[in-house]
């Protein structure tokens, strides 16, 4: 592989929340390389950056200093349409809460950033429903969100991710609302289709379920880097560093 | 830009295309319909706005019965009275707009991650109020205008009903319409425009 081996490259990235009087560094330089198909969980304690380092990677807030490289192009040079082009084809985003639009079907939420593409309404159903299929939801497609389980709302909202084909997908604690059971069904699945689909999984959590699954573990702690772990080595270390992290 | 040239990506970046207006309209009146009963208490904030707006000012076009110094004060409290009414409307407008606003800043936050252009979510706010605007203030209008009209028929004043009352009636009608759509595109657009500008991490963070 050259150069475009890493799906997404951060360089010192630095931001900064202003409480009142005091300046909060949520993110303190953070450097980390994304390589093309990897599942790659954030671990860390709330209040850790995890969450601010998910928006940065994303695109859905602006680092005070530093760089996100999406395919090697630098973010901050990107201009509004540039910027939505990439929320729209090259990412999907999952999110704690779902975030599924309430007045809208299973269907009529995963259509929606096909809308956005530009694709016509019936490649957009047919890619709806396509994506449904995949996450196993092909049997609740007019249901709205309140006539869904935590579970299936979270299996329509990665189906949401998926709708545009991208390279990356963006989980922010998306078992953060899920009993224990439903957590595990939801990870193996995002599992199955970074290997099944090669997408590229990043997941900012402190659910600790997900590290079994993970290709590497990056442990943040302070808004920095702690530690970034290989598969391989995760097993015999995971007790020493949720312990020191926990103190 | 350096790790651009090393890079294989071919060109520069692509850019997000520009639903047509079609589209928009499409997405507001679903909006709309889905949550219907939401559009009906804020159309209806509008409608009676606009009602008490219009009841003062059908009483203008009766001939007024008294005659010197108190004509004068007569016509002085219904100019002050339709004052109050057009401000009491616009607060009434503008609460109405604010909330159906800011009650889903998350959702204008999510649709910005799907690929939205900001330009797109204002315009569907700016269609999705106009529609209320435009539907309201008509409401409005008729509903303030026949409760007057009835209370002079009531009061025994069937002979002021002529001609003259009703092209009267109906300019006010379209002052009342053209108030109602001005203030509802006032009190929606900026609140729009700021949700629209937000970066999408912030509209999601904010809890209604």
């Amino acid at each position: 592989m050259g150069a475009n081996e890493y799906v997404v490259r951060t360089k010192g990235l630095v931001k900064e929340f202003h409480m009142g009087d005091e300046v909060v560094r949520a993110l303190n330089g953070v450097d980390l390389d994304i390589k093309r198909g990897e599942y790659l969980s954030i671990m860390g304690p709330s209040g850790s950056g995890k969450s601010t380092l998910f928006n940065a990677i994303g695109g859905l807030d602006r680092p005070d200093s530093g760089s996100v490289f999406i395919n090697d192009v630098d973010m901050a040079q990107l201009d509004a349409k540039e910027l939505a082009y990439l929320r729209c084809h090259t990412i999907g985003y999952i999110f704690q809460t779902f975030n599924l639009l309430p007045s809208m079907t299973a269907l009529e939420n995963v259509t929606l950033p096909t809308v956005f593409a530009g694709m016509t309404t019936d490649e957009g159903i047919e890619r709806g429903i396509e994506v449904l299929n995949l996450v196993g939801l092909g049997h609740r497609l007019h249901h709205r969100p309140t006539q869904l389980s935590g579970g299936q709302q979270q299996r329509v909202a990665i189906a949401r991710a998926l709708a545009n084909t991208p390279s990356i997908v963006l989980a922010d604690e998306p078992t953060g609302n899920l009993d224990l059971k439903t957590g595990e069904e939801i990870i193996a699945l995002l599992r199955e289709l970074n290997q099944k689909e090669g997408v590229t999984i990043i997941s900012a959590t402190h659910d600790y379920k997900m590290v079994d699954v993970s290709d590497r573990v990056v442990w943040i702690r302070d808004g920095k880097i702690a530690k970034i772990e290989e598969r391989a080595d995760i097993k015999v270390s995971v007790g020493e560093v949720e312990g020191a992290l926990e103190t | 830009m350096s790790v651009q040239t090393a890079g294989n990506m071919p060109g520069a970046p692509q850019q997000q295309i520009q639903l047509p207006l079609s589209k928009a309209w499409e997405i507001s009146l679903k909006s709309i319909r889905i949550r219907l009963g939401r559009s009906l208490i804020t159309a209806s904030g509008i409608l009676l706005g606009i009602a008490f707006f219009s009841s003062v000012r059908t009483v203008t076009l009766f001939p007024i019965k008294a005659a010197g110094p108190a004509a004068i004060a007569e016509q002085s409290r219904h100019s002050f009275l339709a004052i109050m009414a057009l401000l009491v409307c616009f607060v009434g407008i503008m609460n109405s707009m604010l909330m159906s606003v800011t009650e889903r800043f998350r959702e204008i936050g999510t649709m910005k991650c799907l690929g939205a252009l900001d330009g797109f979510i204002v315009t569907l706010f700016i269609i999705e109020a106009g529609l209320m605007g435009v539907l309201g203030s008509a409401f409005g209008w008729l509903f303030g205008m026949l409760i007057m009209l009835l209370a002079h028929l009531a009061g025994g004043g069937a002979h002021d009903v002529n001609g003259a009352f009703f092209s009267g009636a109906a300019i006010q009608g379209v002052q009342a319409e053209i108030i109602g759509i001005v203030m509802t595109l006032v009190a929606s657009i900026p609140t729009a425009v700021r949700a629209a500008k937000m970066p999408p991490a912030a509209a999601l963070r904010s809890e209604v």
